[in-house]
């Protein structure tokens, strides 16, 4: 245990401060009102959206994501979803950046294939530095390896996020150790993207250090998802005071809470 | 003339700006992002950009994403 007691510091990403540790996303709901109610009870202040060609002959009255979630309310983050090499995944930012005039934060991933949605590390890391060179601030998703994860701070990624497990998979963390490693090795904050499927997946992630989740399935799959919203927030906040507080040490044998003295069969 | 449109072939009576594509569509005033033969155009540039025969139009917006 360290000798001074945790003290809390706001989450800063690239130079920005959030009270916010829970990033949502915004697939998969049924529409975009119930996005914005489960958007909000979140109490998230950094929204995921993915970037994706526009119907021809839509209707032009047809309702649009950015007026569920406004950039002038929360810090949009663009994501590559979709983009399995580092050429796509930079293409896709540079039009993100363009859609949301200039707004240089994007969440960077490069999948390996569509069964596990795995990271492809090695074309991550090129886009990764890419991005950065071209002044993105980047949010990586990556796999749960120590060492990529600290080769992508090395390159200048101003956040890593490595997977508790399969993205939609809302296995939680099967690989805390790993993780454990991850975070006590990082100079930049590190989130849990993608596998949390349950509030206490997400207060484990947040008791061992890590500085916030990103989370969209297990809201938005959850029967009622903006309740669902409302529980996962609560778990990070849990999670993030647990943190601060320090858990007890854990002992091999008992230790009554009450004390045995003035017992009245003594 | 012919441009490749978000991956469909789109025939046009005649030569236009990326504006003029953007109006036609009516997508004029949404928050799309244009690019063309893979170099983004940004918003400033739409009225004098002209497109040429086989040019690759890639127009986007967001959705709902993780």
């Amino acid at each position: 245990m360290s000798a001074d007691p945790r003290q809390d510091i706001p989450l800063t990403v690239a130079g920005r401060t959030f009270a916010s540790r829970l990033l949502v996303g915004t697939g998969k709901y049924r529409d975009f009102d119930e996005t914005a109610a489960a958007v909000e009870a979140s109490g998230a202040e950094i929204v995921t959206v993915a970037v994706r060609r526009t119907n021809m002959g839509q209707n032009p009255d047809e309702p649009n994501l950015l007026d569920a979630v406004p950039p002038s309310r929360y810090t949009i983050l663009p994501n590559t979803a979709g983009c399995y090499t580092a050429k796509d995944a930079v293409r896709t930012c540079k039009l993100a950046r363009e859609l949301l005039d200039g707004h240089n934060l994007v969440k960077l991933e490069v999948l390996g294939d569509d069964g596990t949605l795995y990271p492809n590390v090695v074309e991550t890391l090129k886009a990764a530095e890419t991005l950065v060179n071209d002044g993105f601030d980047v949010m990586v998703y990556t796999s749960d390896d120590p060492i990529v994860a600290k080769e992508l701070e090395r390159l200048g990624c101003c956040a890593v996020m490595p997977l508790g497990s399969l993205i939609g998979s809302g296995h939680g963390l099967l690989n805390p150790t790993s993780l454990a490693i991850i975070l006590d090795n990082a100079e930049v904050p590190i989130l849990v993207d993608a596998g949390i499927g349950t509030p206490s997946d997400a207060a484990l992630a947040m008791e061992m250090g890590c500085a916030g989740v990103l989370i969209n399935s297990a809201i938005a799959h959850a029967r009622q998802p903006v309740r669902m919203a409302s529980a996962m927030k609560l778990a990070v906040e849990a999670g993030r005071e647990a943190y601060l507080a320090e858990r007890m040490p854990r002992r091999a044998s008992a230790s009554p809470s009450s004390p045995f003295a003035g017992r009245i069969n003594a | 003339m012919h441009i490749q449109l978000n991956g469909e072939r789109r025939e046009f009576a005649s030569e236009l700006t990326v504006s003029e594509l953007v109006d036609q569509l009516a997508l004029t005033g949404r928050r799309i992002a244009v690019e063309v033969n893979e170099e983004i155009v940004p918003r400033s540039q739409h009225a004098e950009t002209r497109l040429t025969t086989g040019d690759c139009v890639e127009i986007v917006h967001a959705i709902g994403g993780g």
